[in-house]
């Protein structure tokens, strides 16, 4: 990128100047012995040229829509068509929740995001033991088409997309938004949308799996090809490193154990006879925003690359859409506090900046009333005009990729891309991610008590925990209580549908299941028969553990 | 002579599986000196109930973010006096509403940890108000 004399003359200046940098520092001592990102990556005073010597801007950068894609996955971007702003919502009832996303699309909401409650993530119908106390909590609760039609209605599936957090069930769930389009009249080919649908990193860290890792990678795989006939413009899988940084891991940890999830999928795929190009396109994935703001930009733009150069040298992918990583962030959770909540507001404005230059597909900001409940109608609202402010307001979205060239953001692309290759390696070595969750774990827990003992000691400081804190605060009021008698009407609900149903027909599906799941037939045409039939999500699963048994965790810490 | 060592069940009641916190915890802890033991995600009030009988812990701690807690805490609390281990200190944090509060003490949870508490605020708590 810069000619040698140019560079010469360069570190002839520097050396000057550090000399006056070593005399500036003994009058003005500076604030810490060493600076350092979150990853450990060493922080220089200044970085210039010399930092970027060994650059080659059409290998490493190209522009923007070109391989390696670190400048962003389209040629004009935001200028084009803004980020799809889409707020994660789900509560209580089917009922409620149809009302929370009505009021998101009124707000200006361009796209739905659903969080289902724990017994659905797991695979129990409401009327399981295991569901007591834990209905409609975190999510909605779905036990059959009949609480999907009430989720949707008056939404036309056919017009908005959705993205659904769905993992271990994800199969039963697509089929049952695709039941619905089609009661709704649409063709299903014409729903939009993504399921997370990415099971290792639910043994990693996030916790909701069913099965073990093989029939599980053979379910993502049974989507990936019904997907790719059926509903192509569905995105299979929203490989996550969200919940990787939440549960601890550091952003060089989170790109690399993410990738290496992803490239387990695809290796999956490849061995289940499918062709990268008929998928590849259609992956996507999902990544923390945290409040390092600097290296947060650099992770996204080094994960671009590392996947592009992943699907084109190790997959031999030929379809360039295969090439590109496309990702949905949320900003970090675990950044809030309880304390002093909106300063909060503050936090995830930065960090929603930071996924906007490193160029977002879709973005969910929290609420600053997270740390203590499910948010309110208020909170949701300032998250959302949060990324109104970012994107009609400040102009950052005028042009493609504002900070590439910068000397300290290539540095910092460089280095975390380095270090996320160091994981991969170390991974494959271990035989791929779905064989090394538990070191996976490990390095997240590690990491994740580091940064806890940093906050004790106050190396890093987190203001109203531990510093500028407000002794006797007021205690913040109008939190979103979830109504206690949501689990006694949800399994009401679940007896009527499963008393109205012909049973005798439900028997016999739940046997052309089972003979399914026992073959090597594709699961998801089943699933849909199912469905429409009002056979229960917690019967559907019960015969896939029947069949393939459950996971069982190792612990770890 | 060395003083008995204290003995700890971290435990993860329900479904939930935001076991950050949970781990953390479980490791200071083990750092500050006590035996600890992890019963690892979605356990039921009577798994954590017999493991803390058989462990012969002198405390439980518990961890939600569900917002279980109001159904999963007191159900534990009631387990642990059926089998005759009601002086078992029991503790809980998570994300947990300061208006859940009281009821949850009442129900006999000794305290509850709410976020942004500091690893030692916890280690202290444990060694002043354990029956050894």
């Amino acid at each position: 990128m810069f000619k040698e004399d140019q560079l010469e003359k360069i570190a002839a200046k520097k050396e000057n100047w550090t000399a006056k940098l070593e005399a500036t520092k003994k009058k003005r001592p500076e604030r810490q012995a060493q600076f350092a990102t979150d990853s450990g990556v060493e922080i220089n005073t200044v970085y210039t040229p010399l930092d970027l010597k060994d650059m080659d801007y059409e290998r490493d950068l190209g522009l923007p829509g070109e391989y390696p894609f670190t400048r962003g996955v389209q040629p004009n971007l935001y200028r084009g068509r803004l980020w799809t702003m889409r707020q994660y919502a789900g509560f209580g009832s089917a009922e409620e929740t149809n009302q929370r996303f009505r009021y998101l699309l009124e707000q200006g909401q361009t796209g739905l995001s659903c969080a289902f409650d724990l017994p659905t993530q797991i695979g129990y119908d409401s009327d399981h033991p295991l569901a007591q106390g834990e209905i409609g909590k975190v999510g909605v609760a779905i036990d059959s088409l009949a609480d999907m039609e009430t989720l949707f209605d008056q939404i036309p599936l056919g017009k908005v997309s959705t993205s659904m957090t769905i993992n271990a069930p994800a199969g039963v769930l697509l089929a049952m938004y695709i039941a619905c389009a089609e009661k709704q009249g649409f063709d299903k080919s014409q729903i939009n949308g993504t399921i997370q649908n990415d099971v290792i990193k639910e043994y990693i860290c996030r916790g909701t799996y069913i099965l073990p890792p093989e029939p599980s990678m053979r379910l993502i795989s049974n989507i990936f090809e019904y997907c790719s006939k059926e509903i192509p413009q569905w995105n299979t899988i929203s490989i996550s490193g969200y919940h990787i940084r939440e549960a601890g891991a550091t952003a060089a940890q989170e790109i690399a154990f993410t990738l290496a999830n992803g490239i387990a999928y695809v290796d999956a795929a490849i061995k289940a006879g499918l062709d990268v190009d008929t998928f590849g396109p259609r992956l996507s994935f999902f990544f923390n925003a945290h409040l390092n703001f600097f290296e947060e930009i650099a992770k996204f733009r080094a994960a671009r690359r590392i996947w592009a150069k992943v699907m084109k040298e190790r997959f031999g992918a030929k379809n360039s859409r295969s090439w590109t990583l496309r990702f949905h962030t949320q900003t970090a959770g675990v950044s809030l506090t309880a304390q002093q909540p909106m300063v909060n507001i503050i936090r995830t404005a930065f960090e929603a900046l930071s996924a906007v230059l490193g160029g977002t597909q879709s973005l969910h900001t929290n609420s600053y009333d997270e740390a203590l409940a499910l948010p309110c109608d208020e909170s949701v609202m300032i998250a959302l005009r949060t990324q109104q402010v970012i994107g009609y307001e400040i102009g950052v979205c005028d042009l493609v990729d504002p900070l590439g060239g910068s000397y300290y953001i290539e540095s910092l692309t460089n280095a975390l891309e380095e270090k996320a290759w160091d994981y991969i390696s170390k991974i494959d070595a271990l035989g791929g991610a779905d064989k090394a969750i538990e070191y996976m774990q490990k390095e997240i827990h590690n990491s994740a008590y580091q940064y806890q003992l940093a906050i004790d000691n106050k190396k890093k400081t987190v203001i109203g925990v531990n510093s500028f804190i407000i002794k006797d605060e007021e205690k913040p009021k109008g939190l979103l209580k979830v109504d206690l008698s949501v689990g006694e009407r949800q399994v009401a609900k679940l007896a009527k549908v499963k008393a109205g149903r012909d049973n005798a027909k439900v028997e016999s599906l739940l046997k052309d299941i089972r003979e399914a799941a026992q073959s090597n037939a594709n699961l998801i045409p089943v699933f849909i028969d199912a469905v429409k039939e009002y056979v229960t999500l917690g019967e559907i699963c019960g015969v896939l553990r029947d069949v393939f048994g459950e996971y069982k965790q190792q612990i770890v810490f | 002579m060395s003083e008995k060592r204290i003995r700890v069940l971290v435990a993860k009641p329900g479904l939930d599986g935001h076991d950050r916190g949970a781990k953390v915890i479980a490791q200071a802890l083990r750092d500050a000196g006590m035996e600890v033991v992890y019963t690892g995600l979605r356990q039921t009030p009577e798994q954590i109930v017999s493991a803390a009988v058989q462990e012969d812990v002198d405390v439980v701690g518990m961890s939600i973010l569900s917002g279980a807690h109001g159904t999963l805490f007191p159900e534990v609390i009631r387990l642990l006096r059926e089998k005759g281990a009601g002086d078992i200190l029991v503790v809980g944090g998570g994300i947990i509403p300061e208006e859940d509060i009281p009821a949850l003490k009442e129900a006999g949870i000794a305290e509850v940890f709410g976020p942004g508490t500091p690893l030692e605020e916890v280690v202290k708590y444990i060694q002043e108000n354990v029956k050894n």
